[in-house]
């Protein structure tokens, strides 16, 4: 009789634990079968009216009730909790999709980039930076590079003028005489900078960057220099391409050489960059001219060296694809914020 | 310089076609700038570097070729044209230093409505020349060949004799094209008894020049010094063809060759009778051509190319030079066409380029392996440019010159370094600020619609003073307008204010390491809100200014207002030291918060500085959170929210430790101040 009793109970109460609602519900459900004076504790309380021969058979039966039940609550709050979860987690969806906040960063001038990339490249190999004023006199501008007042070389520069007779500096070459004057060979240097020409068009703007390099030591040659231009080149690139010296002139070397590499647009098949030749002007250099070293007090019979120099500018639009010079100056957000990645 | 690929083959029999010829011509340093009619009567046109006068002509160009073909060109004979009368017209070098020689030849009776005949019209076209008379276009013709400038005078016009002379300072000229100058003295001239007839080698004058009228003619065929033409041709603005031979270097041995074809070519047009040809001579003062030594080791050293002797030889001798082998390697003395071999170097690039710079092999240099310094001491340029593009600003970079109005309008004080030579009037100041630019750049950048601009640069500005002359000073500047951040959700929009750009300076302060020196001071510059700029100081030294710009000149210069502006010499704010270590504390910290009501002229600092020295060494951190006026705090008085962070290395604080700091500092503030306290 108190058998059937029980498997009732536990009947309903299994109906009831299923059909709990939340983690409350399923509390109070426990308490009135499992607490002090839940109907599955009565059960057990009743163990002592039964006779000794049927108590461990009944006590079993109502133990087994209990564990079942207990696994039951269990089961139901895991189930309870993973819902509530499910549904907490359900309300704290958010669109992943909304952008970041904060603030926007800026970035480097192409200029900057082009020419740290450069200071980085030569520096691996053991060239010092260095730079110099940008009012300059004749003397490092001109006198000393082998660049006499009557030379026609100087109608190549066309220059600014000060009143007293300063000039700012055409190029960065200045900078190898103080070097030169400064410290004693051996001399591997990089002197990057700001330049001037009197020249404003498509193609000009009257300032612009150069990084003129100088290497003097003992039996440094024009093979010498076609390596490390030809390296240079290749690794400022990113790829391997062809190089070039064509003969051109320099009053401060000799022999000078213009320097092409291989069109980077049309990789020397001919296009409009490189006006169909395939090949693209990048740098002028040379073996460092002996007049130039007497007037810094260099022994030519014992030292020789080589010096180039590169616009900034015309590696960055090869670099980046930029077609038009006058656009590094105009300093509009549009172009300048495209050069934000790296 | 336009040379047809035709007139070439009268010189040299041509190994190449039009477009290989220029190939090969650009890699030994004459650059094709482009083949014009390649189809039909190709033109090279050349670029011919200043030291190569001598190839300024079919001849020049005609012998580079022989030397890259290996074979030499050798001058046809010119047929001496017999004089057929006497007439002969007086010159005299009186200024022999300049004119070394000249060649003279009357020629008498010419038809000058003669036309030249259809050839030498489109030769001349070929290379840019119009066709005028048949005497212009002889001498014309006559240069373009041979690479010697001549000129052809009306006989009938020239008073008494020729003097080649220097200038008086004052004599003027009319030039032929009609031009009139007035000559600086020194200047060295063709006069006649009339006055100055020609700037010698560079222009000729009106009063004598060969018109329809002219029956007679004087040849000129002189060799004029270079210096003294590229200095007068250069003052006088005159870049003449004539001129940049001349100053360039002609040959001095090709005036009677030239003028014998010359005369011929002339008498086949127009016909007229020759006289003999005169020759005027200073011998003295003709250019050597010396011997330049070339040694079989500088050539190896400079090239690092190892090229056989007999190669060597055959290139300078396909030259023109005179090659004698000597025990170290050769003695060579140039042509009188080539004035550009004066030492070794000159003779190894001509065996280099011949020999071709592309077949000598890419070698390594060896170098000593000394490590080199890597400074750590310094905040760097690029470094400081990076902290301000990671908050936001675009570097910018503006001309060193700019407009001296809009500069005088922000730096009414400061004496402008001015350039002779502007390229326009806008442009025409060196900067004493990079503010200018900046500025420039900003309002720029507004026009095309950007609401929000922050650029930085860095740069050298240029100072001058009485005491100091000039000084380049390498600076960092920032310039910002518009929303403290970009628009976005979920954040409220605000306008940048002084504070955020103290910020991003602070930023770059303490990447030096130093940031402890560095302070900010109320301080009045012309351009900047008189309430809102500081110096930054660095213990005393003046390093820079952060403000805002004054609201009259942002709308004197069309700007919208605020503009934050900041300014800092790199030199002496950016010298740093690496970071020190401290160690860090095992036990924890405690804050208290105060909040303490001033004057509103008491500035932070002073109060923060009271609280460090009342506070002691166990003040780790001192926060400012908070600063309010109104309700609850008296007009004219501010409250400040101050958060102690306080911690000992060696035991736990204890509350009584923080009460008897907090106590000391609310003592010390109260007797400095008079300030009050405000329940937390």
């Amino acid at each position: 009789m108190e058998g059937q009793d029980l498997h009732t109970v536990v009947e309903q109460a299994l109906a009831q634990v299923a059909a709990a609602p939340d983690r409350a519900a399923l509390e109070h459900i426990r308490v009135q079968l499992l607490g002090k004076s839940g109907a599955v504790t009565a059960q057990l309380k009743s163990l002592g009216k039964l006779s000794a021969a049927e108590r461990p058979a009944a006590g079993q039966r109502i133990n087994e009730a209990k564990r079942t039940l207990t696994e039951a609550i269990e089961r139901r709050r895991t189930q309870l909790q993973q819902t509530e979860l499910d549904s907490e987690l359900a309300a704290g969806r958010i669109d992943v999709t909304l952008p970041g906040r904060g603030q926007e960063p800026g970035g480097l001038h192409p200029v900057t980039k082009v020419r740290a990339r450069i200071e980085a490249l030569f520096r691996q190999v053991g060239f010092h930076v260095v730079e110099g004023p940008e009012v300059e006199d004749e003397f490092h501008n001109f006198e000393a590079l082998n660049i006499p007042a009557s030379h026609p070389a100087r109608a190549m520069h066309d220059t600014f003028y000060f009143p007293d007779g300063r000039l700012l500096r055409t190029h960065t070459s200045p900078v190898q005489i103080r070097a030169m004057r400064a410290t004693p060979p051996p001399l591997r240097i990089i002197a990057p900078g700001r330049v001037y020409r009197c020249d404003s068009d498509m193609t000009h703007t009257p300032m612009f960057h150069q990084v003129e390099g100088l290497v003097i030591d003992e039996n440094i040659s024009l093979a010498n220099l076609k390596a490390m231009l030809h390296g240079f080149m290749e690794q400022f690139f990113e790829r391997s391409l062809r190089m070039r010296l064509r003969a051109s002139y320099f009053p401060f070397t000799e022999p000078s050489a213009e320097v092409d590499i291989e069109c980077v647009f049309c990789n020397g098949a001919g296009c409009r960059v490189c006006k169909h030749s395939g090949w693209i002007e990048v740098l002028g250099c040379g073996m460092v001219h002996s007049h130039v070293l007497q007037a810094v007090g260099i022994d030519a019979e014992r030292w020789t060296g080589y010096a180039f120099g590169v616009g900034i500018e015309r590696l960055a639009m090869l670099r980046y694809g930029v077609n038009d010079l006058r656009l590094f100056f105009e300093n509009d957000l549009r172009f300048l914020r495209q050069f934000r990645t790296g | 310089m336009k040379v047809p690929y035709s007139w070439l083959s009268d010189w040299i029999d041509l190994p190449w076609p039009a477009r290989e010829l220029g190939e090969r011509l650009t890699l030994a340093g004459f650059e094709l700038e482009s083949l014009d009619d390649e189809a039909n009567d190709p033109v090279l046109n050349l670029a011919v570097t200043p030291n190569r006068g001598d190839a300024m002509s079919v001849l020049g160009v005609a012998r580079e070729i022989g030397a890259l073909a290996g074979q030499s060109v050798t001058l046809p004979t010119a047929e001496p044209v017999l004089a057929s009368r006497d007439d002969i017209f007086p010159v005299r070098l009186v200024a022999s230093a300049g004119c070394a020689s000249f060649v003279g030849r009357v020629i008498k009776g010419i038809d000058v409505s003669a036309e030249s005949p259809p050839w030498l019209r489109a030769r001349l076209q070929q290379c840019g020349i119009r066709s005028i008379n048949p005497v212009v276009d002889v001498t014309n013709y006559t240069m373009l060949e041979l690479g010697t400038p001549m000129h052809g005078y009306d006989l009938g016009l020239l008073q008494s004799a020729i003097d080649v002379r220097l200038a008086a300072l004052g004599e003027t000229l009319r030039l032929l094209d009609g031009q009139d100058i007035e000559l600086a003295g020194g200047e060295l001239l063709i006069a006649d008894a009339g006055g100055p007839i020609g700037l010698a080698g560079v222009m000729g004058g009106e009063r004598t020049a060969v018109s329809e009228r002219t029956i007679d003619v004087f040849f000129e065929l002189a060799y004029f010094e270079p210096t003294v033409v590229g200095v007068c041709a250069r003052r006088h603005g005159l870049i003449t063809d004539a001129a940049q031979r001349f100053e360039r270097g002609v040959d001095y041995r090709m005036q009677e060759y030239a003028m014998e074809r010359a005369t011929r070519l002339l008498l086949d047009i127009a016909g007229g009778e020759p006289g003999p040809v005169t020759t005027s001579t200073s011998v003295g003062q003709l250019p050597h051509m010396a011997a330049v030594r070339l040694r079989r080791r500088q050539l190896d050293r400079l090239t690092g190319a190892d090229i056989p002797a007999a190669r060597v030889q055959t290139i300078l001798q396909s030259l023109g030079m005179a090659v004698q082998a000597t025990e170290e390697g050769w003695s060579v003395t140039p042509p009188s066409h080539r004035f550009d071999i004066g030492i070794e170097a000159d003779l190894i690039e001509e065996v280099a380029r011949i020999f071709g710079y592309d077949a000598i092999t890419e070698q390594d240099a060896r170098i000593a392996q000394t490590v080199e310094p890597v400074p750590e001491t310094r905040l760097e340029a690029v470094r400081a440019l990076q902290i301000l593009a990671d908050r936001g600003y675009q570097e910018a970079i503006s001309y060193s010159f700019v407009d001296p109005k809009w500069q005088q309008l922000l730096f009414a004080d400061g004496a402008q370094l001015q350039l002779s030579n502007p390229i326009a009037s806008d442009m025409s100041a060196m900067r004493v600020s990079l503010w200018p630019g900046l500025l420039t750049a900003v309002g720029d950048n507004l026009r095309r619609q950007q609401k929000r601009v922050r650029l930085a640069e860095f740069g050298s500005k240029f100072l001058l003073s009485a005491e100091a002359g000039l000084r380049e000073v390498a600076t960092i500047a920032g310039a910002a307008v518009g929303e403290f951040m970009p628009q976005q959700w979920g954040e409220g929009a605000r306008g940048i204010d002084f504070f955020d750009m103290k910020a991003d300076v602070q930023a770059l302060l303490e990447a030096t390491g130093c940031a402890d020196e560095f302070s900010f001071r109320a301080e009045v510059l012309d351009c900047l809100h008189p309430g809102r700029s500081a110096r930054i100081l660095r213990g005393e030294q003046p390093v820079g200014w952060l403000g805002e710009l004054h609201p009259q000149k942002a709308k004197a210069l069309d700007l919208t207002y605020p503009v934050l502006l900041f300014e800092l010499e790199t030199e002496a704010a950016f010298a740093g030291i690496p970071p020190v270590f401290t160690e860090i504390s095992k036990y924890p910290s405690i804050r208290r918060d105060i909040a303490v009501v001033v004057d509103e002229a008491v500035a932070l600092a002073t109060v923060s500085s009271a609280v460090q020295t009342s506070a002691g060494g166990l003040l780790r951190e001192l926060v400012v959170f908070d600063v309010y006026r109104g309700a609850g705090v008296d007009s004219g008085r501010k409250s400040i929210a101050l958060g102690l962070i306080l911690q000992e290395t060696s035991r736990t604080l204890t509350d009584s430790d923080a009460d008897r700091i907090v106590g000391a500092v609310l003592e010390k503030l109260r007797r400095e101040f008079n300030a009050s306290i405000r329940d937390q």
